[in-house]
């Protein structure tokens, strides 16, 4: 079973380098524990771009698909076999990277 | 047979087996919601064949034996959705839960699952009266006031999602079992409220049938855990709290305060039991949690024939012990009470107004400064007490008790 992890923040790359070393540290132990799938931060929203080629005719429009104060700021996917396992990765993974995170199961 | 006798047999047979049943099936098919729905259609057939064929010599395994054939049934009826039922059965570990110090019971998984911390706390109080509890969608949304419907779709939603993120249907570990406890017995502590002190001004000011329902649900748990400390605690708490229901409110509705109560119609067994379980806990000398230090306050109420024999000062060192556990300023209120009797108005006043501003949105602050004020002969910041009082209590036979005093005060 896979979960997204979503860290929550309102800047972006504005991880202390206290933060980075307790990523890494978090992200060794994913490792070691088969825990780990993929991670990575993101850059800001205004750097994204939406797509619209649902007819045929592709549409780019600047910006992201929602607006808000919040948002996906980097994430994790990580492999747990159940959510009290998840949920544990995920307290975690929001005191080494000091942000609110979001679990979310796969499909 | 007679069909009273018969329709008792399946009332008691709800009460009875009515979780074990949802807990095997979750337990075999991976599924709660084929659990419940096999379950409502196995009693359902109980309460069409028992009284031709008789009441079974094994009601429990009758159920259970119907309810996986119809749970059977169903599965094949959707076979196409078979596939998809084994991948997405729930996660269970085969292996026994570490010993608890009781037998390894499939309801105690059910109750860990309805309680789960990744659910919104009112949907733990739904799931677990449906799935523990049994009671039916339309009861549950009868006594929080919401629409049926919409109580389905909370309880549809919360299923959805105890399969799609995978909430385990499994005992917690040791290391975690004290805080999922804690969550267990918030719930419980929360529909005992709910029926204690019940909100709304269309509902029975006191609903026996949630008080009752949350002593059902404790007993069980404190059967599944009889060493846990705080479910002994909460369960005694909540039978010294029951024992004193019906002098509570009085026949036009009005509360009655604990120093006014009738003491010869407190339930003498559910005392005598609650003081039982107190004792019990303290002949072990572990140092009390919240309900246990609650259900001691209530044992020294409850000891007194009179309330002019209440041992104010033991409740007073209850009180602080608490603080202690549990810092929230609400308990300062109640302590306060008790302060007063000990140590005058004045002083108890001055304890509960140093929590002003944290309070400010809570009835029981203004009618506990309301009464203190009263006690002063401050007359009209009491009756300002009573008003703010009366604005935020939600509960009927609090408003009209809270609404004489005011207009007592009129006449003085």
């Amino acid at each position: 079973m896979q979960y997204l992890v979503s860290v929550i923040d309102d800047k972006s790359n504005s991880g202390t380098p206290e933060e980075m070393a307790a990523i890494d540290e978090f992200n060794e132990g994913l490792r070691a524990d088969g825990h780990w799938v993929f991670a990575g931060g993101l850059a800001a929203p205004d750097t994204a771009t939406v797509i619209d080629n649902r007819d045929g005719a592709a549409i780019f429009t600047d910006g992201p698909f929602v607006e808000s104060k919040e948002y996906l700021a980097g994430f994790w996917v990580m492999e747990a076999a159940d959510l009290d396992v998840a949920l544990r990765l995920a307290a975690a993974g929001s005191k080494a990277c000091n942000r609110r995170v979001e679990v979310r199961p796969f499909l | 047979m007679n069909p009273v006798d018969v329709r008792e047999a399946v009332t008691r047979a709800h009460r009875a087996e009515w979780a074990r049943v949802v807990a095997a099936l979750t337990r075999r098919f991976g599924d709660l919601d084929i659990a419940e729905e096999a379950a409502a259609e196995a009693f359902a057939t109980a309460v069409e064949r028992w009284p031709a064929d008789g009441v079974p010599p094994n009601p429990g395994a009758w159920l259970t034996v119907t309810a996986n054939r119809r749970a059977i049934d169903r599965i094949r009826r959707e076979s196409k959705r078979e596939d998809k039922q084994r991948e997405a059965q729930m996660v269970h570990d085969d292996d026994p839960p570490e010993p608890l110090g009781a037998i390894d019971d499939e309801r105690l998984r059910l109750i860990f699952t309805c309680c789960h911390p990744a659910l919104a706390v009112q949907t733990r109080i739904a799931l677990t009266l449906r799935m523990v509890g049994g009671l039916t969608v339309p009861e549950i949304a009868r006594a929080y006031l919401v629409q049926p419907t919409a109580m389905e779709q909370r309880i549809t939603r919360a299923k959805a999602k105890i399969k799609a993120a995978r909430i385990p249907y499994r005992v917690p570990s040791a290391e975690d079992l004290p805080a999922r406890v804690a969550g267990v017995l918030t719930v419980l502590y929360l529909v005992f409220n709910e029926g204690y002190l019940a909100t709304g001004p269309g509902t029975d000011p006191v609903r026996g049938d949630l008080t009752a329902e949350a002593i059902r649900l404790t007993r069980l748990i404190h059967a599944l855990l009889p060493d846990d400390g705080e479910v002994t605690g909460l369960l005694a708490l909540m039978l010294l709290i029951e024992a004193r229901r019906t002098a509570r409110v009085a026949i036009d509705g009005e509360l009655i305060p604990l120093g006014e109560q009738d003491r010869g119609s407190w339930d003498r067994a559910m005392i005598a039991e609650g003081h039982q379980l107190v004792r019990e806990r303290l002949a072990t000398g572990v140092a009390p949690g919240r309900y246990q230090i609650l259900a001691a306050v209530n044992a020294v109420h409850t000891s007194a024939r009179d309330v002019r024999d209440t041992d104010w000062s033991q409740v007073v060192a209850l009180y602080d012990q608490l603080v202690r556990v549990d810092p929230s300023p609400i308990i300062a209120v109640n302590r306060a009470v008790a302060v007063a009797e000990l140590d005058g108005p004045e002083v108890a006043l001055a304890a509960v107004e140093r929590h002003a501003d944290a309070l400010d949105g809570y009835h029981a602050y203004h009618a506990t400064r309301a009464d203190l004020l009263r006690r002063l002969g401050l007359g009209e910041r009491a009756r300002a007490a009573y008003d703010r009082a009366i604005e935020l209590a939600g509960n009927s036979a609090e408003v009209a008790y809270l609404t004489r005093r005011r207009d007592q005060l009129g006449h003085a």
